[in-house]
C-alpha cells in the first residue's frame, strides 16, 4: 500500500516537475529563438510570445522593437538598458548579466513586417496586465488590427477578465476580429452584435470590410445592412447632437433676451447697453472667483459659483435702476434717443471695464460639479457646464414667471405693459414701476452672464456679440410675453445649429437672419403679439 | 397776409441761402488747396499734404451724416444700417480700382486682382465683369445700394415696420453683411477686403495731385449732395415726410401712400451714402468688412445727433466736429475716446438735443417755437 502510494506521489510529484518546467520551457524556448537568424522562426516566436500571454515577455518584446536586443555567447539572448549601453540584463531569467563587453554582442535585427507583429503583441499582452487601466486601453487598442492572432488573444483575455467596462471592449474588439478572420457563423453573429455601435472606427472597419473583394454573398448583405443600420444611428446622433447644441445656444439666447424682453415690453425702450449688463456679471463671476481663491480655503472654491449669481443680480440690477433713474426717465417716449443714450452708456461701461481689468480675456474656471460630460448614447457628449446652464434658464424662466403672475410688483408691471394711462390712473405709482422693471431686466442679464462666463472667456466685448441676436429674439418672439420669449429663443438657437453643418456657421447666421427679416414681413410684431387696443400704439 | 409755409418756401433758395452755401463752398474748395499748393510749407497757414484726404474723409462722412438726417431728421427713420449702404458704393469703387491694378500686382495677373489668385480662382466672378470700366462702376456705385434700400425699405414699410423695430432690423441688416463680407466665397477679398490701388481714371492715387483732385470732387460731391437734400426737404414731398414723422397714422387716412414716401427717401438716402463710399475709398485706399460693423452706423447717428437733427447743415458740422474730435482724442489720449464719444451720446440726447445748429439759433432767436426743425417723435 504504501509503495503505491509513495510511487503515485512521485508520479504527481514527476508530472508536476515536468510540467512546470514545460511551461517555463515554452517561454525560454521561444525568447531564444527570438535570436535566430531566420525572420520566419522570429516571427514565429513573436507571435509565440504574444499568444502565451506571459507579463515576462513585455520588455524582451519592448527591447526588441526598440532595438536593444542582442545575443551574446551561447545564444543567450541579452536586454541592454535603454539609457545604459553597459546594463545589460538576460531575457530569460531578467538577472543582470555582468563581466560583458556590449560591443561583442550582436544586434538583433527586426524589419517593418516583425515590428507590426511586435506591436500587435504587445498589444495582447497588456491585456493580461494586473493595471486596470492599462488593460482597457489595450482592449481598446486591440480595435486598430484585428487579425487571427488577436481572436485566440482576447479569447483567453475575455474569460479572465472580471471588470465590466474591460470585458466589453474585448467583446467589442473581438467581434471586429471575428468579422476580419472568423468562420462565416462567426462573422455573421459579429456583423450582427457591431450592427448597433457606433464607434467610427467600427464603421470604418465594417466599410472596408464590405468592400473587400470575394466576400460570401450573405456576409457581404449582412455587413451592408449592419452598415446601414450604423449609419442610420449615427444620422440619429447627429440630429440629437444638434439639438442638444441648438436648445444650448437657445437657453443663452434666452436667458440674454428675457431682461431686453420685459423693459421693451413695459417702456418701450430698447435698452442698448443690455449686452453691458452681462458683461458686468461675468466679470462679477470673474471677481468673485478671485476672492474666493485668495481669501477662502481651496476646498470650498467649487462654491462661488453660487455666491456669483445673486451677486451678478444685485449688482446688474442695482446698475439698472441707477441707469433708469439718471438717464433713461428723462427720455420717455423718445424711444429712438433712448436707444441712442444707452448705446453711448454701451461704450462707457466698455471702456471703463477695459481700463479696470485690461482688455485680455479673463478666464473663470467651470467649478468641478461643472467639469466634463457624460455620454448618454455613445458618439456625442452632454457637457455638465451647457445641461447646467440649459437648467438653470428654465429656472429663471419659472420664477420671473412666478414673479409676473403671482406678485403685485408683477400684476402692476403687467398693467403698465398694457396700459401705462390707465395704469397710473388706477393708482400704480408707474415710475416706481419702471425702475424696478429696469433693475429686473439687466439683472437677469447679470446672471445670464454669470452662465456665459462658464461656457466661454470673459472679455470687455462679451456684450456686444449677443447683443444683435438678443434683439432678434425679442423681434422674432414678440414683446411683453415671456412665452414668445422662450419660443423665439429656442427657434432660433435649433435653426441656427441645424443650418451650421449645412452651410457653415457665417452663411447660416446670414439666412436666419434674411429669415427674420421676411418673418416680420408676415407679424410686424413678432410671434406672439399683443392683441388689441394696447398694440395700436 | 401771405401764406408762411409759401413764405418760408421761397425763403429757402433765397438770396440769403445761396451767399452762404457758395461762401461755404469757396472755403473748403479754394481756401484749403491754395492753402496746400501756394503756400510755404513752414507758414503757420499751410496745409500739408497729408492733411487733405484727412479733409476729405470727413466731407465723405458728412455726406454720409446728410443721407441720415435726410431719413432721420425728415422722416423719422432712424436706420442703424446707413454704414452698410455706405461700404457697398465704397466695394464697386474698390473693385473698379482692383481692376485698374492690372497686370501691376504682386501676382502679375492682368485678369484677376492678387487676393484671387491667391484663393487660386481661375476666372473673374460674373459680378466682377464690367468694373474695369469707369461708367459700369459709376452706375453700380448708385444703382447696389439704391436697390438694396429699395428691396429692404419695400419689405419693412409696406408691413409697417416703424420706429425701434425698423432700427433693429437695419441692424440685423448690417450685421448680415458685415459676417457675409467676410467670406473668402463672397469673392471681395475677405477679411483683408480690396486695397493696394494704383491709379484712378488713369491718374496716380498716390500722388498729392490726385488726392487734392479727390478732395475737390468730395467738396463737389458735398454740395451736390446738400442741394438734393435741401429740395427734396423743401418740397411738397418734404411736407410730407415732415407730417408723417409727426403722426404717421393721420398722414395715412388723409390719403398719402406713407409706404412710397418712405420708400423714395430711404432709397435716395441710400444712393447718397454709397456715393459718399465712392469718394471715400479712393481717399483712404482701402476698403473691408469692418465698415459694414454695426457699430459704425450707430455712430454716424451720434453724428447728425451732435449737429442737430433735421437741418441739414447740423448733419455736415456735426460730422466734421465729431470726426475731428476723434482724430485728436485718439492720438492724444487714446483710451479716452470712448468715453468720450459714449458722453456725447449721452448728453447730446439728454441735454442737447437740438444739437450745435439749434444751440445757435437759440442763442440768435430765443423764442423756443421751432416746430419745423425740433421733431416730435410719435410715442412708440
Amino acid at each position: 500500500m504504501v509503495p503505491r502510494l509513495a510511487r503515485m506521489l512521485a508520479l504527481a510529484f514527476a508530472l508536476a516537475l515536468t510540467a512546470l518546467p514545460a511551461w517555463a520551457d515554452d517561454y525560454e524556448t521561444l525568447v531564444t529563438s527570438l535570436g535566430s537568424d531566420n525572420f520566419a522562426d522570429k516571427e514565429k516566436a513573436i507571435t509565440g510570445l504574444g499568444t502565451l500571454g506571459d507579463a515576462r515577455a513585455v520588455p524582451v518584446l519592448q527591447a526588441l522593437s526598440d532595438d536593444r536586443l542582442r545575443t551574446g555567447p551561447n545564444n543567450q539572448v541579452l536586454i541592454v538598458a535603454p539609457n545604459d549601453p553597459t546594463k545589460v540584463t538576460d531575457a530569460v531569467t531578467g538577472k543582470e548579466v555582468t563581466g560583458v563587453a556590449p560591443d561583442s554582442l550582436t544586434r538583433v535585427i527586426v524589419n517593418n513586417r516583425l515590428r507590426g507583429n511586435i506591436e500587435g503583441a504587445l498589444g495582447g499582452l497588456t491585456l493580461f496586465s494586473p493595471d486596470r487601466d492599462t488593460r482597457l486601453a489595450a482592449a481598446r487598442d486591440a480595435l486598430k488590427h484585428p487579425s487571427v492572432e488577436s481572436v485566440a488573444r482576447l479569447n483567453k483575455a475575455i474569460t479572465g477578465e472580471t471588470d465590466s467596462e474591460v470585458r466589453a471592449a474585448i467583446q467589442k474588439s473581438l467581434y471586429a476580429a471575428q468579422v476580419v478572420s472568423g468562420t462565416k457563423e462567426q462573422q455573421l453573429a459579429a456583423i450582427a452584435n457591431l450592427a448597433n455601435d457606433t464607434d467610427p472606427r467600427i464603421k470604418s472597419l465594417l466599410d472596408e470590410f464590405a468592400a473587400t473583394p470575394n466576400l460570401d454573398p450573405e456576409v457581404k448583405k449582412a455587413a451592408d445592412a449592419a452598415i446601414a443600420s450604423v449609419n442610420q444611428r449615427l444620422q440619429l446622433i447627429g440630429i440629437v447632437a444638434n439639438l442638444f447644441q441648438g436648445i444650448s445656444l437657445g437657453s443663452i439666447l434666452l436667458l440674454a433676451a428675457i431682461g431686453l424682453a420685459i423693459t421693451f415690453g413695459v417702456m418701450g425702450v430698447i435698452n442698448m447697453a443690455h449686452g453691458e449688463m452681462i458683461m458686468v456679471g461675468a466679470y462679477v463671476a470673474y471677481v468673485v472667483q478671485e476672492l474666493f481663491r485668495a481669501y477662502l480655503p481651496p476646498g470650498v472654491i467649487d462654491g462661488y459659483l453660487i455666491v456669483a449669481v445673486p451677486v451678478a443680480f444685485l449688482f446688474a440690477g442695482l446698475l439698472g435702476v441707477i441707469l433708469e433713474r439718471c438717464l433713461i426717465r428723462f427720455l420717455y417716449g423718445r424711444a429712438l434717443e433712448t436707444l441712442l443714450a444707452t448705446w453711448g452708456v454701451s461704450l462707457v461701461m466698455q471702456q471703463a471695464v477695459r481700463s479696470i481689468f485690461g482688455s485680455p480675456n479673463k478666464e473663470v474656471s467651470n467649478p468641478s460639479w461643472m467639469t466634463g460630460g457624460f455620454d448618454p448614447m455613445g458618439g456625442f457628449t452632454v457637457t455638465w457646464n451647457r445641461l447646467y446652464i440649459i437648467v438653470f434658464c428654465f429656472v429663471v424662466l419659472g420664477g420671473l414667471a412666478l414673479i409676473l403672475n403671482r406678485t403685485t410688483f408683477g400684476l402692476q408691471m403687467r398693467a403698465v405693459t398694457q396700459n401705462r394711462e390707465m395704469a397710473r390712473a388706477m393708482g400704480i405709482r408707474t415710475a416706481r414701476v419702471d425702475a424696478l422693471t429696469f433693475g429686473l431686466g439687466s439683472g437677469i442679464a447679470g446672471m445670464a452672464g454669470v452662465a456665459l462666463s462658464q461656457i466661454g472667456n470673459v472679455s470687455p466685448n462679451l456684450g456686444t456679440i449677443y447683443i444683435v441676436d438678443s434683439f432678434l429674439v425679442v423681434v422674432f418672439g414678440g414683446v411683453g410675453n415671456l412665452m414668445g420669449t422662450l419660443v423665439g429663443a429656442l427657434t432660433l438657437g435649433i435653426v441656427n445649429k441645424v443650418l451650421e453643418p449645412v452651410a457653415g456657421a457665417v452663411l447660416g447666421k446670414v439666412f436666419v437672419l434674411v429669415a427674420i427679416i421676411l418673418f416680420i414681413q408676415r407679424r410686424p410684431r413678432g410671434l406672439f403679439a399683443l392683441k388689441g387696443r394696447m398694440a395700436e400704439t | 397776409m401771405s401764406d408762411p409755409t409759401q413764405a418760408r418756401a421761397r425763403g429757402a433758395w433765397g438770396p440769403g441761402f445761396w451767399a452762404a452755401f457758395i461762401g461755404a463752398g469757396v472755403a473748403l474748395a479754394i481756401v484749403v488747396p491754395a492753402l496746400n499748393l501756394w503756400v510755404s510749407p513752414n507758414s503757420a497757414v499751410a496745409v500739408p499734404d497729408y492733411i487733405v484726404p484727412l479733409l476729405g474723409k470727413y466731407l465723405c462722412f458728412a455726406i454720409l451724416a446728410l443721407s441720415l438726417d435726410l431719413i432721420w431728421g425728415y422722416a423719422g427713420i432712424l436706420c442703424l444700417g446707413q454704414a452698410a449702404f455706405f461700404a457697398l458704393g465704397g466695394y464697386a469703387m474698390g473693385m473698379y480700382l482692383m481692376r485698374q491694378i492690372g497686370a501691376r500686382g504682386v501676382s502679375q495677373n492682368p485678369i484677376l486682382p492678387d487676393f484671387m489668385v491667391f484663393l487660386q480662382y481661375k476666372e473673374l466672378p460674373w459680378f466682377w465683369h464690367g468694373f474695369n470700366h469707369f461708367a459700369w462702376a459709376a452706375l453700380m456705385i448708385l444703382l447696389v445700394p439704391g436697390v438694396f434700400a429699395l428691396v429692404f425699405g419695400w419689405l419693412a414699410f409696406r408691413s409697417r415696420v416703424s420706429g425701434v423695430y425698423l432700427s433693429i432690423i437695419t441692424q440685423a441688416m448690417t450685421y448680415a453683411l458685415w459676417l457675409a463680407f467676410f467670406r473668402n466665397d463672397m469673392g471681395l477679398g475677405g477679411n483683408n477686403g480690396l486695397t493696394d490701388y494704383k491709379d484712378i481714371l488713369g491718374w496716380d492715387v498716390h500722388s498729392p495731385f490726385t488726392r487734392l483732385g479727390l478732395y475737390l470732387a468730395t467738396v463737389l460731391g458735398l454740395g451736390l449732395a446738400y442741394l438734393i437734400c435741401r429740395f427734396v426737404t423743401k418740397s411738397k414731398l418734404g411736407r410730407v415726410l415732415l407730417a408723417l414723422r409727426d403722426a404717421e397714422s393721420r398722414v395715412r387716412f388723409l390719403g398719402y401712400s406713407v409706404t412710397n414716401a418712405k420708400l423714395l427717401v430711404f432709397t435716395l438716402s441710400a444712393v447718397l451714402a454709397g456715393f459718399a463710399g465712392a469718394l471715400y475709398v479712393p481717399q483712404v485706399g482701402i476698403i473691408n468688412p469692418s465698415e459694414f460693423s454695426p457699430g459704425n452706423s450707430i455712430e454716424v447717428a451720434i453724428w447728425v445727433s451732435v449737429g442737430g437733427r433735421g437741418t441739414l447743415v447740423g448733419a455736415v458740422i456735426g460730422a466734421i466736429v465729431v470726426n475731428l474730435g476723434k482724430t485728436w482724442l485718439t492720438g492724444a489720449f487714446p483710451d479716452s475716446w470712448l468715453f468720450v464719444l459714449g458722453g456725447l451720446f449721452v448728453v447730446s440726447t439728454l441735454i442737447f438735443p437740438r444739437g450745435i445748429v439749434g444751440l445757435f439759433r437759440q442763442l440768435r432767436r430765443p423764442s423756443p417755437q421751432q416746430p419745423t426743425t425740433m421733431p416730435v417723435e410719435e410715442q412708440a
